[in-house]
């Protein structure tokens, strides 16, 4: 059943799909992107209550969507990395490792924009805020981890292990934390409560996730590509491949 | 089962024979929680009220501090391989290297608990509670600090790195364990606290192992 994923477990034939993905998700990241900007930046009716200042989730939900998103297929891949024992899975938990920790940044810096003129405050220790904060330090954790290591195999595996614990303690994280919050302060809690966003706002929202998902995946798939490269630089194929010549 | 009792057997035996590893983090947990009156100021008040607080942030710092000789000693002089190579399994082996860590580090804290409660000037019902919170919380500590160790030990400088992986794992039983006690100081019932922690403590000794083990077969590879 599962025989036509075979050949994919070839360096060489997953480096070609990575290549043969990259240029749909540019295509698809750049046209949502810029639908979805111009319509949320200059078109979407501003916010009764906060007037334009609103137009920032526009760039903050997806990233903090998709920070969470791009986690979980970390996870995935160390999974399957550690089940299954294929060299992709983990040069994937490294491509995608420092895109995740800079789609988490993003979304707690215009999260700190918004919160400057709405709150009055850049940080507050709200429950999510926190929650965002210490998924950047168990991205962090997986990128030290993985350059800590000098054989890029072990450290691969390595990462894939700490990618798993970090998942599985994820949800506990969220919910102490939410907990912990909610038991000590709930004023800041309101000011979340949101009317319901309306349909001409929402939709270059979705539009935006979209896109975002879009550049992710095209971005972990060429970092995933440079990686393997490096990983295979001394094989015949690699050399073939840059130096353009049947010489191996 | 005989194995892993036998590895306990010579943890503590190894432990006995050179005691300033288990003494030097309790005098850390010592001055540390001496310097937080120097630096807040000794009002009673006051003390009480971050004494929780100081007192869990201190335990896992001084329980980091002793981590790393989990697995580093065997590493270097080349025991951990012979585990590895012994055919029983790993994840039972590690659990038991692990309970013998806590059996070292942990349990002199709780029996030096009341010592802190008294410089702290906490109450009887705060220092019950305290007390069992570390009682249920170190376990996780000892367990989530494994992995990280395990995963750390064939690196140079792990020390930095291994504070780094483990530290945001370790949130959750900081934030338990010091709203139990905030909730004691507020005569308030906090068995539910303590529940939670003692699903946390049961969560991790289901998986710690396995992680741990795992983790160990990459580095020695």
């Amino acid at each position: 059943m599962w025989k036509w994923l075979h050949p994919y477990a070839k360096p060489e034939a997953s480096f070609r799909l990575a290549g043969a993905f990259v240029p749909w998700f540019t295509a698809l990241a750049v046209l949502c992107l810029s639908i979805g900007t111009v319509w949320g930046l200059l078109f979407a009716p501003s916010d009764y209550q906060q007037g334009d200042s609103f137009r920032i989730i526009y760039v903050h939900v997806p990233a903090a969507i998709l920070s969470m998103g791009a986690y979980l297929t970390m996870a995935i891949a160390g999974f399957i990395a550690l089940v299954w024992q294929i060299k992709q899975s983990e040069i994937y938990v490294a491509a995608v490792a420092p895109i995740g920790a800079g789609f988490t940044f993003i979304a707690l810096l215009t999260g700190a924009a918004w919160g400057k003129p709405m709150w009055g405050t850049w940080w507050v220790w709200d429950a999510r805020l926190t929650s965002e904060l210490i998924l950047l330090f168990l991205y962090l954790g997986v990128i030290a981890l993985y350059n800590a290591f000098d054989d890029k195999a072990l450290a691969g595996r390595s990462a894939s292990i700490l990618s798993l614990v970090g998942v599985i303690n994820l949800p506990i994280i969220h919910y102490s934390v939410e907990w912990w919050n909610t038991l000590h302060q709930g004023a800041s809690i309101t000011k979340f409560a949101k009317p319901s966003i309306d349909s001409a706002m929402l939709w270059p929202l979705l539009i935006n996730i979209v896109g975002f998902g879009a550049f992710l995946g095209a971005l972990s798939l060429v970092r995933f590509r440079t990686e393997l490269l490096k990983r295979e630089q001394r094989r015949p194929w690699v050399r073939q491949l840059l130096l353009g010549t049947g010489e191996a | 089962m005989r194995a892993a009792f036998n590895v306990v057997q010579r943890e503590l035996l190894i432990a006995m024979r050179r005691k300033s590893d288990i003494l030097n983090p309790l005098w850390f947990l010592l001055i540390v929680i001496t310097l937080f009156p120097l630096a807040l100021g000794p009002e009673p008040e006051l003390l009480a009220r971050v004494a929780p607080g100081v007192l869990w942030v201190a335990a896992l710092l001084s329980s980091l501090l002793s981590l790393e000789r989990l697995f580093r000693d065997d590493y270097l002089d080349g025991s951990l391989e012979q585990l590895l190579l012994s055919g029983h399994p790993l994840a039972a082996l590690s659990l038991a290297k692990i309970v013998a860590h806590w059996l070292l580090t942990a349990l002199p804290l709780l029996l030096l608990s009341p010592l802190f409660a008294v410089l702290l000037g906490l109450s009887m019902p705060i220092f019950k509670a305290t007390f069992l919170t570390l009682l249920i919380g170190t376990p996780v500590l000892s367990l989530i600090g494994g992995v990280g160790v395990a995963l750390t030990v064939g690196l140079r400088r792990g020390g930095v790195l291994l504070s780094l992986l483990v530290l945001p794992l370790f949130i959750p039983v900081l934030i338990f364990a010091t709203s139990a006690i905030e909730a004691a100081s507020f005569g308030l019932p906090y068995a539910g606290h303590l529940a939670i922690m003692g699903a946390i403590a049961m969560l991790t000794l289901c998986f710690a192992p396995f992680a741990t083990a795992s983790a160990l077969r990459v580095s020695m590879s």
